[in-house]
């Protein structure tokens, strides 16, 4: 008896212990799922998942995790990295039918195939020895060749034209890496409930895969806790963006497809993941016709809009917000259950018509030249019919274009050539170019990177940045295994400092993650195409013929000049022959002896052959000593070591 | 520095002449006029014929400069390396106006000191002119220098071939027109030769490198041994391979000029002294019997002193301009590691772009090495054996250098071909030349075709170019070939000759 009291004490004693590890912290970590959904112009569905895990600042020894994913964890505290973003994408975000001045797409339109970047927190010497850890590290962790970030041509080290501002960033991306389940089932496995509840149990392998944009991302930053002896929290924010065709049963042409839940994702959702503090459902809605948004003020208002004589809802939502150019219609996904699944519908029921908000310019970036020898990149801004581009400076309207790219060490990049043209004039740099930074590639060992920032003025209708390259030669070795494919430059980033994209709410949002991170300003981006090279190949079957060949000259060289130097004829070669007559004695002996071996008798009278023997014999024997003394001597070096 | 006289084997003129050597040789030449009262107006006029035909090549060359784009031959891989081009030096120049190392990068290779001199002129642009006149006026002038030059060493070899011909009794008169104006030649050749005007026009840096080199066979063949040192010097710090020359203008400074081998002086002087006959005897200086010719120590000295001097010159100036950015550290590196370690693999006219781009990355060391080492090998049996003509010599060592270059052009080629019509008296003999001048047409027209098909078309491969440098390779190593084997020839007719002399003369 007394054995079970104590023993019942000792457990009381741990579990308080337990309970004291888990809530001693004052914040506790936090996991919150988010689904924003949006009709696109051109008949499409963006669907984009947001999922956020945050670890308060805690002891940075012996810690414990709940939600947070340990391996990502580890990876923070052993690399020591500050922030750092990760995205697989395929497919093109279409700039001008899906956005570029919203926050949606400024952070979640990326560039195909791997992103990487990072900011480290250790020494300046360190930094490039972390990022060579950290891609490897994620590379296992993704099931993805992030590895080859790791070689010093592949990545750079970008000081303004990225945006973040610091000498420890690195940035490399992978424009081949082809992006699939395998990826995204590591991805999946960070999220507290995977993919067995709650949202993202919508993410249907097939329907996803099936989009024209898939675009999954992870982006994690450090918090400062700012109290001693705490170590820093981390934000782990998961995003997936797709990008999806309805399937149209409607027979009109005209107006939007009408979709559901359902038919997008041919799943529903039975109900919120339970370990998620907060899990909604967005609709955004762009462009509604303007006497809607007029007077909007109550629960009224809020109940005519979505059942109205341009579209239907299908599930009442529990609160709409309202924004400069478009409502968004928030879903409570709590009361679901399995035997009333979320199945969010939308049907349109008259053609609509609108337009999403563009960037100040359009980009975008060809190949120019023929031929495998040389070549120019150029990279092309066109106006756009965008709202938002005045931006005054010294009483002139400008706008401030950045431009960040990466050329990888085979695109020999003469930045001497580059040209700038505004409105099919050529300008001059001082004109329009505002700041450059350049960093050259060299061969074999790293990779050039181009920073500039232009000033345009406001009523430009196109401007184009030209800059011719030559083509490297490679080793063999260095081709991959398709190499008549072409190499890849990867895309440029394009940036407007000054233009922030933001979505600028008039209700209170409440602690909504996703809300709060449209609702921070952010800077204008988008990417640009990915540019293919094709590059000259060798002959991948020749190398035993190149080198038996070359060899053959250079024994063509050496032998027929060493001929023609000691070649003697007529009477040099009498006059020789001669003085060694005279030669008697031992040579004579040999030439004997060797007569005798060969078998032959002694030809007495002085006749060449025997003198040609004799001197052969002397050389030969001399030969042989050499080639003996050096094998010896090999032999010796060799089994020495 | 002062002059040194030649040490010439002074031993008397002879009156031997009868069918020599040289007779039946300038039968074979032009027809020749025979009185003397022309000889100074045909001289006069073939001067004149010379200037001609000198300037009417510089006009050629400026009506060519004067294309926009240069026809497009800056970027030809025949003419620019990525040593020479001038669109390397210009981004050099560019990223050193960056306030950034020129050799930031793997754009430019070269000196120093040139980009500082040459860049400027890649930036500046005449209005309503081709955006690179300046360069290519300076290279132009480069030319029109280097002809001149040549042109100098040609008189001075032509004087001593004359000289030495009188001596071994092999010609009568100073005025003897069996001998070539070989300086003329040679300068009109250079001038003329298309591989000269391509690389001129295509704005490669060559021409500058081969002015460079033939200043210091100029200095040395003229005695004047600081501006052979500064030649040397320079060529080495532009492109590291006339570093061999060093061995032909120490035996030019220290033997003397071409001439035919001591041993035959020695032979004609043992008859002459058998006969002691003539009265000219008693022009020659004493002169012990020795087989070795006196070796001017001091001159060399001073050469090598000069030498020193001048590359401490340029290792300051280099120091000084690349101050900021790593030194001269950075310099070698990116220079003559660049050359030797054979890092860009475009293709050009030589073999080891292709080899090195085949060729196993365990190997690549070895076979470095051994590539390098082969121009190495061959130096000191060419001097043993050539020890009595330096200029052939240089020749040669010019010759070989620009087939087992890691970078070559036809810049270099122009130079050797130039030098080598120094010698057509010697020369005149030599084997294949129909053969040797049908391959360089050949080779010349075939490999743009090849490039075009492999790079331009995409229907060849890369061995269609790769075949037409090997057969640029092995066309240059029998032009090398046979020109020291004819020149031995000549040296083995030279004394078949005298012996045969001689013997008429005991009879």
């Amino acid at each position: 008896m007394a054995r079970l009291v104590r023993s019942w004490i000792l457990l009381l004693i741990l579990q308080s212990f337990l309970v004291s590890i888990a809530f001693g912290s004052k914040e506790v970590e936090e996991f919150s799922e988010a689904l924003l959904l949006k009709p696109l112009p051109d008949r499409k569905v963006l669907a984009h998942f947001h999922f956020e895990n945050r670890a308060p600042p805690s002891n940075s020894h012996g810690r414990h995790h709940h939600l947070f994913p340990k391996a990502i964890s580890q990876l923070v505290q052993k690399f020591r990295v500050k922030e750092m973003e990760l995205s697989f994408t395929q497919g093109r975000w279409n700039h001008e039918h899906w956005g570029g001045f919203d926050p949606l797409s400024s952070m979640n339109a990326k560039p195909v195939g791997v992103e990487l970047w990072a900011v480290f927190d250790v020494p300046l010497s360190q930094v490039d020895t972390s990022w060579k850890n950290l891609t490897h590290a994620l590379s296992g962790l993704f099931c993805a060749s992030i590895n080859f970030l790791e070689s010093s041509t592949s990545y750079a080290a970008p000081t303004w034209g990225f945006g973040t501002n610091s000498d420890k960033l690195r940035y490399g991306s992978l424009p081949r890496e082809a992006v699939c389940t395998e990826n995204l089932t590591p991805w999946l496995k960070l999220l507290p409930c995977r993919d067995k509840d709650g949202i993202s149990a919508l993410m249907n392998r097939p329907s996803v895969y099936r989009g024209f944009y898939h675009s999954q991302r992870l982006h994690l930053s450090t918090v400062e806790s700012g109290q001693e002896g705490l170590g820093s929290g981390i934000v782990l924010e998961q995003t997936l963006t797709v990008v999806l065709q309805p399937d149209t049963t409607s027979v009109e042409r005209n107006t939007q497809p009408s979709w559901s839940l359902n038919s997008l994702f041919g799943r529903k959702v039975v109900g919120r993941c339970v370990l998620a503090k907060s899990s909604n459902v967005y609709l955004q809605l762009e462009g509604l016709s303007g006497h809607e948004l007029k007077n909007v003020d109550s629960e009224i208002e809020a109940h005519k809009l979505w059942k109205n004589a341009d579209f239907e809802l299908s599930l009442k939502p529990d609160r709409v917000l309202r924004e400069i150019s478009s409502f968004l219609f928030i879903f409570d996904i709590e009361k679901s259950s399995d035997s009333e699944p979320f199945d969010l519908g939308l049907t349109w029921k008259r053609p609509s018509k609108w337009l999403c908000q563009l960037a100040p310019l359009h980009a975008s970036r060809f190949l120019m030249g023929s031929g495998n020898e040389r070549g120019a990149i150029a990279i092309l801004l066109k106006e756009t019919e965008s709202q938002e581009k005045l931006n005054l400076t010294n009483g002139r309207c400008t706008i401030k274009v950045n431009i960040f790219q990466i050329f990888p060490w085979y695109v020999k990049v003469y930045y001497h050539t580059l040209q700038i043209f505004v409105d099919q004039q050529k300008k001059t740099d001082s004109e329009v170019l505002k700041k450059i930074n350049v960093s050259p590639s060299t061969d074999k060992v790293s990779s050039g990177m181009m920073e500039m920032m232009l000033e345009l003025p406001c009523e430009v209708k196109s401007a184009a940045i030209s800059i011719e390259y030559d083509k490297g030669f490679l080793h063999i070795d260095e081709y991959p295994p398709d190499a008549n494919q072409g190499f890849d430059i990867p895309s440029a980033l394009i940036s407007f400092p000054d233009h922030h994209a933001s979505l600028d709410f008039k209700e209170e949002l409440g602690n909504s993650p996703l809300l709060s991170k449209f609702k921070e300003k952010s800077s204008v981006r988008s990417y640009t195409e990915v540019l293919l090279v094709p590059l000259t190949t060798p002959d991948f079957s020749m190398p035993y013929n190149v080198i038996t060949i070359t060899c053959t000259i250079f024994a063509l060289y050496f032998g027929s000049l060493l001929n023609v130097i000691r070649r003697r004829i007529g009477e040099e070669e009498r006059f020789l022959k001669s003085q060694g007559k005279k030669k008697g004695g031992l040579k004579q002996l040999l030439s004997r002896f060797i007569a005798k071996i060969r078998g032959r008798p002694i030809e007495e009278s002085s006749s060449s052959s025997e003198l040609q023997s004799s001197v052969l014999s002397s050389k030969l024997i001399f030969k042989i000593i050499l080639v003996a003394g050096a094998a010896a001597a090999w032999q010796y070096f060799s089994t020495d070591k | 520095m002062g002059f040194v006289i030649k040490p010439n084997i002074n031993s008397s003129s002879f009156h031997l002449s009868g069918r020599s050597f040289f007779i039946r040789r300038r039968q074979k030449k032009k027809k020749k006029k025979t009185r003397r009262g022309e000889m100074a107006e045909d001289q006069k006029k073939k001067s004149c014929r010379f200037w001609i035909w000198a300037l009417s090549s510089v006009v050629f060359r400026l009506i060519l400069i004067s294309f926009p784009g240069n026809l497009n031959l800056s970027s030809r891989p025949e003419v620019s390396t990525p040593l020479t081009s001038i669109r390397r030096l210009a981004e050099g120049y560019w990223l050193k106006q960056a306030s950034m190392s020129p050799y930031a990068g793997s754009m430019y290779h070269g000196s120093p000191l040139l980009l500082s001199v040459l860049g400027p002129l890649t930036v500046q642009r005449i209005k309503g002119q081709p955006s690179h006149l300046l360069c290519s006026l300076v290279f132009v002038i480069a030319d029109i220098l280097s002809a001149m030059l040549l042109r100098g060493i040609g008189k001075k070899l032509q004087m001593a071939y004359g000289l030495n011909a009188r001596l071994l009794g092999l010609l009568k008169s100073s005025r003897d027109k069996g001998i070539l104006p070989c300086g003329d030649i040679a300068a009109l050749v250079y001038l003329w030769n298309p591989f000269t005007i391509v690389s001129c026009v295509g704005l490669s840096t060559s021409p500058i490198e081969n002015l460079a080199v033939i200043l210091a066979l100029f200095g040395a063949v003229t005695r004047r041994v600081p501006l052979a040192a500064f030649g040397l010097v320079i060529a080495t710090h532009l492109s590291l391979y006339p570093a061999t020359l060093t061995i032909p203008i120490v035996i030019i400074l220290g033997y003397g000029l071409d001439a035919p081998p001591i041993k035959l002086f020695l032979q004609t002087r043992s008859v002459e002294n058998e006969e002691s006959s003539t009265p000219t005897v008693s022009k020659q200086p004493k002169l012990k019997q020795t087989t070795r010719l006196p070796f001017l120590w001091k001159t060399v000295a001073h050469f090598l002193f000069w030498v020193l001097l001048w590359s401490l010159c340029v290792l300051v100036l280099c120091a000084f301009s690349l101050n900021k950015y790593g030194g001269l550290d950075e310099m070698f590196k990116r220079t003559y590691g660049f050359i030797l370690s054979i890092e860009d693999l475009s293709p050009n006219i030589g073999v080891f772009w292709y080899f090195f781009a085949e060729v196993f990355d365990f190997f690549r060391n070895f076979f470095l090495i051994v590539f390098h080492v082969n121009i190495l090998f061959m130096l000191l049996p060419l001097a043993i054996r050539l020890k009595h003509r330096p200029c052939f010599l240089a020749f040669i060592y010019l010759a070989i250098s620009s087939i087992l270059k890691s970078y070559p052009s036809v810049g270099d080629s122009s130079l050797y071909l130039s030098l080598w019509a120094l010698f057509v008296n010697e020369l005149v003999d030599m084997k294949f030349s129909f053969f040797l001048f049908c391959g360089y047409l050949g080779i010349s027209l075939l490999s743009p075709v090849m490039h075009n098909l492999w790079i331009w078309r995409g229907t060849g491969n890369a061995n269609f170019y790769f075949g037409n440098a090997i057969g640029y390779a092995c066309f240059q190593i029998v032009f090398v070939v046979e020109s020291v084997s004819a020149m031995l020839n000549h040296d083995r007719a030279l004394k078949r000759c005298i012996n045969t002399n001689h013997g008429e003369v005991k009879n």
